[in-house]
């Protein structure tokens, strides 16, 4: 039998609205609506029902979390129970008094997820011109006496223009700088051949994060989220499926990590019907792909299987239509033919970027209806 | 060689949580992105960086506590260690 421990973490999805639309959006295809989503005393019950659980820190997210009034009431109430409480924002919607009352009712930090280093860039990739709110977002949080984590999702069209997004990140008072490599599912599967970039792009990219880790070492923890199309082993989930934390959606339904939703073949389930733990211990959804006896092979007889744990289950099933199956990642996977033709195509498309931007797919008809 | 000094108030950084946890009956060393776990030694060294304590007080408690060993070397080694990580801030 696979040893099953408590969960650190807790994603809570509080609100699917997000006024930014990402072109490598990770949130369902099928945005939840407002009128079914958790109301206060659900989130309150389901903090405290996380903290009995044995979670630790409560990543309060989106959408866009500041879209609720009622985030204080939550974060006053992770902070009584005792978590960590982190808020993950885009940034828009943050006023003075709004950091005030958060960090009041015991906001411990905050990531600010930006698209670019200018606000070209962050039009382009969220169709919105928010980079000013950003800038502004990032001197409330600092003035609040908040850490600043900051994260910027990569690809083909930002790649190349690492050093100067990291200098901006560093310029804003980032204490910490996630560059996470885009991960195909949703809606950034739907835009991959736009957004995939070349591999002389990732080998010029992950020079210039090791150069600038070293060089900020003493000031700014640069972290790399692996390109994983382009490694020849998969990303090792989060220790495993089900292994360390888990996600409410903002309807309420709970899965092992919040990409988890795209997976139709695992049937998943609700705070609005069982209790976190019941969901955490017994659930099947949480059981599906523990430990290694699920496995097929080649993962089952591999010595990687305890590092890797077979990959990705929202990739496998992404790419596959089973979540059963080896991460196509993988070079040892038999679907690893489509994570090569994916790739060999973004060599291809590599010198025609004015296209690529044209072809995007928006989560809304046109960039320019925001502006 | 040691960088912190007997003469210095170490404090918790602010983005750092310390609590006990009851589930786990463990101590947790809590951060934005990651959840440590300390044994009840580095723990009580923590709880110790107030701000207002200086190193050869903060000493001082622990021989109260640990009679037995000599914990000179070890807890400046650590206490390098956690400022180094970010942990603890030096006033
Ligand atoms: S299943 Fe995939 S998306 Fe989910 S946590 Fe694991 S690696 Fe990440
Ligand atoms: S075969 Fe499976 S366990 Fe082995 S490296 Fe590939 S994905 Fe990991």
């Amino acid at each position: 039998m696979t040893e099953v421990n408590a969960p650190y973490g807790l994603l809570a999805e509080v609100t699917h609205r997000c006024p930014l639309h990402c072109v490598y959006c990770s949130n369902p295809l099928e945005l939840q609506a407002q009128q079914d989503e958790l109301g206060t005393d659900e989130w309150l019950r389901v903090l405290d029902e996380a903290a009995a659980l044995g979670v630790a820190q409560v990543h309060l997210s989106g959408g866009e979390p500041l879209a609720r009034s009622d985030l204080e009431v939550m974060v006053a109430r992770a902070s009584q129970l005792g978590l960590y409480t982190n808020l993950i924002t885009s940034g828009l919607g943050f006023t003075a008094a709004r950091v005030q009352r958060l960090v009041a009712a015991g906001l411990n930090s905050v990531q600010l997820s930006v698209q670019g280093e200018d606000a070209e860039a962050t039009a382009t990739v969220a169709a919105s011109l928010a980079f000013d709110k950003k800038r502004q977002a990032a001197e409330l949080i600092r003035e609040a006496g908040l850490p600043l984590n900051m994260n910027v999702v990569l690809h083909r069209l930002n790649l190349d223009r690492l050093d100067a997004i990291i200098d901006l990140c560093v310029e804003w008072g980032a204490e910490r700088l996630e560059l996470a490599n885009t991960q195909y599912y949703g809606w950034a599967l739907r835009n991959r051949q736009q957004l995939l970039p070349s591999r002389a792009q990732v080998i010029a990219a992950e020079e210039v994060y090791t150069r600038r880790r070293d060089e900020l070492a003493d000031r700014v923890e640069l972290m790399w989220i692996l390109p994983d199309y382009h490694e020849k082993f998969p990303k090792p989930c989060t220790g495993g499926w089900a292994k360390t934390g888990l996600t409410v959606a903002p309807d309420g339904m709970v899965y092992p990590c919040p990409v988890a939703s795209e997976i139709t073949s695992v049937e998943f389930s609700s705070v609005r019907e069982h209790d976190l733990s019941w969901i955490w211990w017994q659930s099947p959804g949480f059981n599906a792909y523990r430990g290694t006896d699920w496995m097929p092979e080649p993962c089952h007889g591999c010595e990687r299987r305890e590092v890797d744990f077979g990959g990705c289950r929202c990739q496998a099933f992404a790419l596959t239509g089973d979540a059963g199956r080896t991460d196509p990642v993988c070079t040892y996977a038999p679907d690893h033919g489509l994570v090569v033709a994916a790739v060999e195509e973004a060599e291809r498309a590599e010198e025609d970027r004015e296209s690529d931007v044209a072809s995007l797919h928006y989560r809304r008809p046109s960039p320019r209806s925001a502006l | 060689m040691n960088v912190t000094e007997l003469t210095e108030r170490p404090r918790l950084a602010s983005k750092a949580m310390l609590r006990h946890d009851e589930v786990r009956d463990a101590e947790l060393l809590l951060l934005p992105e990651r959840v440590v776990r300390l044994s009840d030694s580095s723990a009580a060294v923590l709880r110790l960086c107030d701000g207002a304590r200086t190193v050869g007080e903060l000493l001082g408690r622990l021989r109260e506590d640990y009679p037995s060993s000599d914990l000179t070397d070890d807890v400046l080694g650590f206490l390098d260690d956690a400022r180094q990580r970010g942990w603890v801030v030096v006033a």
